[in-house]
């Protein structure tokens, strides 16, 4: 047992020469971090109420994994628009399509004044459509379902067109002379990815081949792109379906030796760095700050006044192309986690 | 391998320990033997189907996924041997790269200070997996689970507290970012390939890992373990302090990673990791650990790794329908864990 107690005072001692390392550091970073941003944050004021409506409240459903950058943002929108219209604002999300029905279900069951909704799955949001309109509740769609939004009965649409997006793409692909493009898709079986892919397909002249990577996995996302770029010189465009995949394409892409250039759908402080410097060519943003704003404020708008935008029709809030000209100012939003 | 007798049979003429085994035969018994055949037959698979496989460039890429999932599959090799499970493997990896980072960010301290203080919460949460299991009745299995989802939740909600959104601050702008980059996430350049360090720190972790096993009274302790606790237990082996030791281990090799996560990518997405615990127990399991214990080798472990990587890559650089990628993965993991199993059959039986 003496080999044990050795053992046990070995462990401590490296903790105590850890802790004594990181100390004799003491510490801190003249650069970056906390102090920089709070020094940034100092001006922006947080807004207040802008009307005495009754403070209604609204839910907002989501098919959103737990974790991702881009319903934050849509979030955040959602929110600040919450606030000035004096909306107690709830929000709620599960990728599992029978889940998300129950949380809708949920809501009506608290008798919200309004739903907001992602149909990523429509035929299981269908039923909790129905009874929300039955349950006098109006409903607008964001993001995905556009197709089924009005059939469902909900008033309005916001979001971008996924098909719509891609093409946007396979044009501006188009105009920058590429031949050969990759398509990285970081979640299989998502219909909004393929359709994305499927639309740069339609409208790019050149040829365009997926790439399945496990978004969970960054060192996996890398070493995957790398090795099709290793073998397939002939790639001069690597297209990506997330924000936080752009920057990991770019690094495969410098340590495959290729000269591929990456571009990306979403938009993030990255993203926008990343614009600027000219390491990515341009980004397709589908804007989710203005699908959290508008949806709240179009609801409101619509208890308020029963004004209703549209005309049946989906709102499109993209695709929006940026390059390197709009990046250096969007590079301060994305910084806020509004764009 | 005398290390898998933890007790010896007392009473015998000649000890059967004591018995002259001829090179090959000692080869023959390696656990690790039939994942090495697995290896190369992957290997010259490969070679075959996809052109540009054997390109410097593409092994240097091969390797370094191996590595990412060789770093966690050695320690939890050895957990593994001790009779153990870790589920939390996967995501305590992506606690460990956002506490680094959140604790750098939000204190403006110099990047190191975070790094360090990743290493004992990271510590700590093995330290806490192994007195759990060591205190209490449930299989590793279920403790873990609970770790699991713990975790899950923990790197969500702490992350989304402190930093406002799901993915952490970048913090390539701070103090002592660029040393640490160069430990974790450097890439080093030969003949005009470029390889990345964490191929090193597998190897390191290997050669570590194989001297305890092999070399060491705790090696035997660890086999003695997971061959049978009470019987262990029974002949004075310190059963919960090698446990704890190590779920410790995995912590360390969680660390490795989390760090290398971060340098790499200079953010973290806090839903990252969920899934990557499975991939660490295939690869063990295809090096020839058993699943119920006291047999098995970091060596063989670090080469499941290795076939992990050459198949999922392999597919790629073969430019094979990705409609079907997972499928195929399954397909060459099977293929390359029964031929193993095969291998390892035959080798016993001419034992």
């Amino acid at each position: 047992m003496a080999r044990v107690k050795t053992g046990v005072r070995t462990v401590g001692a490296v903790l105590v020469a850890v802790l004594g390392v990181t100390a004799g550091l003491t510490g801190c970073s003249s650069t970056g971090g906390k102090r920089a941003e709070d020094a940034r944050k100092a001006a922006t004021a947080q807004g207040k109420a802008a009307v005495n409506t009754p403070r209604w409240t609204f839910g907002m459903v989501t098919h959103s994994g737990d974790g991702d950058t881009f319903w934050d943002i849509v979030q955040s929108g959602a929110k600040q628009a919450a606030r000035k219209d004096n909306i107690n604002f709830l929000y709620a999300h599960d990728d599992e399509a029978q889940q998300q029905a129950q949380l809708v279900d949920s809501y009506i069951d608290k008798k919200v004044d309004g739903i907001i909704v992602t149909l990523a799955k429509p035929d299981a949001m269908k039923g909790a459509l129905a009874r929300a309109k039955k349950a006098g509740i109006p409903v607008i769609t964001v993001n995905s379902g556009s197709a089924e939004s009005k059939d469902f009965g909900a008033l309005t649409h916001i979001g971008q067109d996924e098909t719509i997006a891609g093409e946007a793409v396979g044009e501006e692909l188009n105009k920058r002379g590429k031949k050969k493009a990759l398509c990285i898709l970081h979640e299989q079986g998502n219909v909004g990815h393929e359709q994305r892919c499927d639309g740069a397909k339609k409208t790019f002249d050149g040829k365009i081949q997926n790439l399945y990577v496990t978004g969970t996995n960054m060192p996996d996302v890398q070493s995957s792109i790398e090795a099709r770029l290793q073998t397939d010189k002939s790639v001069d465009a690597v297209v990506t379906l997330g924000a936080p995949f752009a920057d990991t394409a770019v690094k495969a892409a410098d340590s495959a030796g290729s000269k591929a250039e990456v571009d990306t759908f979403d938009l993030n402080e990255k993203v926008a760095a990343g614009l600027k410097s000219g390491d990515l060519g341009f980004a397709v943003d589908q804007q989710p700050y203005l699908q959290g704003y508008q949806a709240v404020d179009l609801l409101w708008l619509y208890k308020y006044n029963a004004d209703v935008l549209g005309g049946g029709r989906p709102v499109l809030t993209g695709p929006q192309i940026i390059t390197k000209d709009q990046a250096a100012e969007l590079e301060e939003y994305a910084k806020r986690g509004t764009r | 391998m005398t290390a898998t007798a933890p007790a010896p049979a007392p009473g015998a003429k000649t000890d059967e320990r004591l018995v002259k085994t001829s090179p090959l035969k000692k080869l023959m018994g390696r656990p690790e033997l039939g994942s090495v055949v697995g290896a190369i037959a992957v290997f010259i698979f490969f070679s075959f189907v996809a052109d540009s496989f054997l390109q410097a460039s593409s092994l240097a890429t091969v390797l370094y996924a191996a590595s990412t999932h060789g770093i966690m599959a050695v320690p939890v090799a050895l957990l593994m041997i001790g009779g153990e499970f870790d589920l939390s493997a996967g995501v305590l990896v992506t606690t460990s790269a956002l506490v680094s980072s959140m604790f750098s960010y939000q204190m403006t301290a110099n990047v190191w200070v975070g790094v360090g203080v990743s290493l004992l919460v990271t510590l700590a949460i093995g330290v806490f997996n192994g007195v759990m299991l060591t205190r209490t009745d449930p299989p590793s299995f279920i403790i873990t689970l609970g770790t699991f989802l713990m975790l899950t939740g923990m790197n969500l909600g702490f992350t989304k507290m402190i930093s406002g959104t799901v993915s952490t601050k970048s913090i390539s702008d701070m103090e002592g970012f660029s040393s640490a980059k160069k430990i974790f996430a450097e890439t080093i350049t030969i003949g005009g390939v470029d390889f990345k360090v964490t191929i090193l720190w597998w190897l390191a972790l290997i050669a570590v890992a194989t001297w305890i096993l092999l070399r060491t009274r705790v090696g035997n302790w660890i086999f003695a373990v997971g061959g049978g606790e009470d019987a262990a237990r029974a002949v004075g082996v310190p059963v919960a302090k090698t446990k704890i030791g190590l779920y410790m281990g995995v912590a360390f090799g969680a660390w490795v990673s989390g760090q290398h996560l971060l340098f790499s990518y200079d953010t973290v997405q806090s839903g990252e990791g969920v899934g990557n615990e499975l991939i660490y127990i295939v690869a063990a399991v295809i090096g020839g650990c058993l699943i119920t214990g006291g047999y098995g080798s970091a060596v063989g472990a670090a080469v499941g790794a290795l076939i992990f990587g050459m198949v999922s890559k392999g597919i790629v650089y073969a430019e094979w329908n990705s409609d079907w990628f997972k499928f195929f993965l399954g397909v060459m993991l099977l293929l390359a864990t029964l031929l193993n199993h095969w291998v390892r059959k035959r080798a016993e039986a001419t034992k």
